[in-house]
């Protein structure tokens, strides 16, 4: 049986609405308009027992809103759904002992007693017996370096502190399933790492399932073999991480017109298309700046315009290695591959190189945010239909 | 002035003060936040009932305010000369009474606070319940000084039975049968309050889980 079953679930909020101003919040007073959010549209995965899976999205993409339906917080409008053999928002005793939420910084600690009394707190509310409360508690203490921050009150921890000592109280009772919402958010590289490393550890020496949220694409890599991305509160991708790296969009198209016609361009890479003087060459992602080199050194070129796949002839007008900006707001071909819009590795450390010549509105940070990444590959793909607004920068 | 003379006002007032000290709450302010922020989650998430925690929480401020309330009872003892009879027997029975108004008090207003589960924000009816209270359970005067019809209302609502029963009692006021019927009716709010808890609460979760926080 899986650790986590979810079918077909849905969840649509009904949130009041109100245009800005005086006249307007006293017409709210006796009409108030609603408007129906979907925040979650019929997802369905399983994980099994001792898995880390990785939730991506954009902002607003529905990834909160799950991981409250799974522990229980929100009941879904739709679907069905279990988490270890429980059905969540009837929060029995025996299924909220098993599990918890790691999310933001506000849910374990009390603010103006010690830290360890709050565990204490916690020992009680969970009914933990003393002995395992105190090996879990030197194990805790010892994983996340806890020993000076044990007898301080909490409003004294800093940011990085507390969120250490919120996974602390988060884990006492040793749930089998953790739901991590931003578990290393505000927090410096250092810090970071840490929870890593002992989310990496509680995971291995517990067999506990993960659900990890970030935008930290380190945390994702470091602790996750499967990701599910999601956005609009659907499942754009499912699977091994390793996939969503090679799948999508490994490839560079290259669009070359040459002053003669007839040439063998097949010793560059692959040819798509040959069209009198025009040609299209498909060519791995990390070798295009060479490929382009060596045409412009051996042949006769008139334009040459690299782009990511598809090609796209009606932009091969454009001056030679001239960089190609997407147009906001443009609508990608209906049978464009969706990986290849989504373009996660672009932001991926091998994959960067190529990104940043290849695509001049792309920052070269690296593989520090998913957000900015999906936003544009999900966008491109369902964007121009439900939300054109968002694709225009700035 | 109908039966209270000087010093037994000074009496009552002295005696309110104690058993107003030890049954109110400040839930209704506290939920209200609760919801707004969010908070609640936190503690949904947690194997235990809320009300738990809030039993604890009052539990302990009573208990660390005592020590401000004994010397106030004590100066004002000496400053206004009540007078009262005293008897062991009606100390003993006055504790008793106030648990239960303690419990019940508890009850009714941990159920009106989850009414911000439906607005958020609850200001309004907590203005109204602590107005209706202030008459009805002999905060602002005596119920004996009030009209019949008010008093009336208080023997049918629980205000009466979560503040004035016990100040009467401990003053040695009421009859026996007087005593046995203020326990009953305790008792019988006490239910009445735990009953209300559970379905509001069962309702108001619900809500709140389908709205999100």
């Amino acid at each position: 049986m899986h650790a986590i079953t979810v079918k077909e679930l849905s969840k649509a909020y009904v949130v009041p609405e109100r245009d800005a101003g005086l006249r307007a919040a006293v017409v709210s007073l006796v009409r108030r308009k609603t408007r129906e959010v979907r925040a979650v549209e019929a997802i369905s995965f399983n994980v099994e027992h001792g898995e880390v899976v990785g939730f991506l999205g954009p902002n607003g993409a529905g990834k909160t809103t799950t991981l409250k339906m799974l522990s229980g917080l929100l009941y879904p409008t739709d679907g069905t759904y279990e988490v270890l053999g429980h059905v969540p928002h009837r929060r029995e005793r025996a299924f909220l002992s098993q599990i918890t939420l790691v999310m933001g910084q506000r849910n374990q600690l009390i603010w103006d007693i010690p830290m360890i009394d709050s565990l204490e707190r916690n020992r009680a509310v969970y009914r933990i017996p003393h002995g395992d409360y105190r090996d879990t508690l030197d194990e805790l203490t010892d994983l996340l370096e806890l020993e000076s921050l044990l007898p301080k009150p909490v409003r004294n921890l800093s940011l990085g502190e507390r969120m250490k000592c919120e996974i602390a109280a988060a884990l006492l009772h040793r749930p089998k399933v953790l739901f991590l919402d931003e578990p290393t958010i505000g927090l410096d590289v250092t810090m970071q790492r840490r929870i890593r490393t002992f989310v990496e550890e509680y995971n291995r020496a517990h067999g506990a399932t993960v659900l990890l949220t970030s935008h930290y694409m380190a945390d994702v890599e470091a602790l996750c073999k499967r990701v599910v991305v999601i956005h609009h509160g659907q499942i754009l991708f499912d699977g091994a991480l390793s996939d969503l790296v090679t799948r999508f969009s490994p490839h560079k198209t290259i669009d070359v017109e040459l002053e003669n016609e007839n040439a063998d361009l097949s010793p560059y890479g692959e040819v798509v298309e040959a069209d009198g003087l025009r040609y299209s060459l498909r060519v791995p992602k990390e070798a295009t700046p060479q490929v382009t080199a060596r045409i412009l050194g051996d042949l006769p070129v008139l334009d040459l315009t690299v782009e990511d796949p598809p090609s796209r002839k009606s932009s091969s007008r454009s001056s030679p290695l001239k960089r190609r900006k997407p147009t906001p707001g443009r609508r990608e071909p209906a049978d464009t591959n969706a990986c290849d819009l989504l373009g996660i590795p672009e932001n991926h450390p091998r994959a960067s190189v190529s990104v940043s010549r290849c695509h001049g509105d792309l920052d070269d940070r690296g593989a520090s945010r998913t957000d900015d990444l999906l936003r544009r590959l999900v966008n491109r793909r369902v964007g121009p239909r439900r939300r054109r607004g968002r694709l225009r920068r700035g | 002035m109908a039966g209270y003379d000087a010093g037994e006002f000074a009496a009552y007032y002295i005696v309110l003060m104690v058993v107003n000290m030890w049954t109110f709450t400040w839930i209704m302010h506290e939920m209200g936040y609760r919801v707004q922020h969010g908070e609640l989650s936190a503690m949904l998430l947690k194997p235990i009932h809320p009300i738990h925690s809030d039993i604890a929480d009052n539990i302990g401020y009573k208990t660390l305010t005592l020590c401000v309330l004994i010397p106030s009872v004590v100066v004002l003892g000496l400053l206004f000369n009540p007078t009262f009879e005293f008897e062991t027997k009606n100390a003993l029975l006055f504790v008793v009474a106030l648990i239960l108004a303690y419990v019940l008090r508890f009850f009714v207003e941990w159920a009106l606070a989850l009414v911000a589960f439906w607005t958020t924000r609850n200001e309004a009816v907590n203005q109204m319940y602590y107005f209706f209270g202030l008459f009805l359970s002999g905060r602002i005067a005596p119920l004996d000084l009030l009209p019949g019809w008010t008093r009336a209302a208080a023997d049918a609502l629980p205000f009466k039975w979560s503040v004035a029963f016990p100040v009467e009692l401990a003053l040695g006021r009421l009859e026996r049968a007087q005593i046995t019927h203020g326990f009953t009716m305790q008792v019988v709010w006490v239910i009445i309050g735990f009953a209300i808890v559970k379905l509001v609460w069962r309702r108001g979760i619900r809500k709140y889980s389908a709205v999100g926080s």
